[in-house]
């Protein structure tokens, strides 16, 4: 039951990371890509990640989605719900991206990854992500606090009508 | 579901349609949605990892970093973009090429 929810699962992200990738219709995208957030988030619980699959829904799902419906909605006339768009280059493109596919899964599968028979049991993360972030991470933390304080400000004066 | 392969399948193809994205879109926004398809993709990695080879939580926390990364880099490129709507009526970045018009 838990492989076929898996795969399942794996399908939705691959079909709706597709849709988006290949689709004509913009809105059409950006819903698949709620599909391939959702998908991901399930992917981390089979993962035993807990903590990040709520954030994944929280942060993706709740903030970068809505703020990327924003950005079409605002930079195009709506008068339907058919919002076009359209792509350069589809076969040269497709044909790089082929290769690299093929590269990534040539050099990845073969290889025999130390300790791949055992996988981790599950246990809670969140009480072991909270030590990490406050000792050994510390200077990563700090450092993303002030990097998020840079986007807030660069975000706000680039969005002002009079720049 | 028990094995480490099947999720580097899945983070190796959903990198390449991120990269395909990436490469022949017009639009501003499918390309930041292309982006966030690669950041994924990145993520699904570091949790496999932690889960099947290293058996610790760094994964997870380079995770909870390279999500907070795409919030941030979501909000700057939405502003940008929408100063190039405000200039040039489009967002078509392959016709975007002057400083200044």
């Amino acid at each position: 039951m838990a492989d076929f929810i898996f795969w399942m699962i794996w399908a939705l992200v691959v079909a709706s990371a597709a849709l988006v990738a290949f689709g004509n219709n913009l809105i059409h995208s950006v819903f698949a890509l709620m599909g391939t957030f959702l998908g991901v988030a399930g992917i981390y619980i089979f993962l035993n990640a807990d903590f990040l699959a709520v954030t994944q829904i929280v942060v993706y799902v709740g903030g970068i989605l809505v703020l990327l419906v924003f950005g079409i909605m605002l930079t195009n006339q709506i008068s339907t719900a058919q919002i076009s768009q359209s792509s350069v280059q589809k076969g040269l493109g497709l044909l790089v991206v082929l290769g690299v596919l093929t590269i990534i899964l040539t050099s990845v599968l073969p290889h025999d990854w130390v300790g791949s028979i055992t996988p981790m049991a599950f246990s809670e993360t969140v009480e072991g992500i909270g030590r990490l972030l406050f000792t050994d991470y510390l200077i990563l933390f700090e450092i993303a606090s002030v990097l998020l304080l840079g986007a807030l400000i660069g975000a706000a004066t680039l969005a002002r009508k009079e720049l | 579901m028990d094995h480490l392969s099947s999720y580097l399948v899945l983070s190796a193809i959903l990198f390449s349609l991120g990269l395909y994205t990436v490469v022949t879109r017009r639009n501003a926004v499918a390309i930041l949605m292309g982006v966030e398809l690669i950041l994924n993709a990145a993520n699904i990695n570091f949790v496999a990892f932690s889960k099947f080879v290293t058996h610790n939580l760094d994964g997870h926390l380079i995770s909870v970093f390279i999500i907070m990364l795409a919030a941030a880099e979501a909000a700057v490129a939405l502003a940008i973009v929408l100063n190039l709507y405000n200039d040039r009526g489009h967002i078509n970045v392959d016709e975007a090429n002057a400083l200044k018009q």
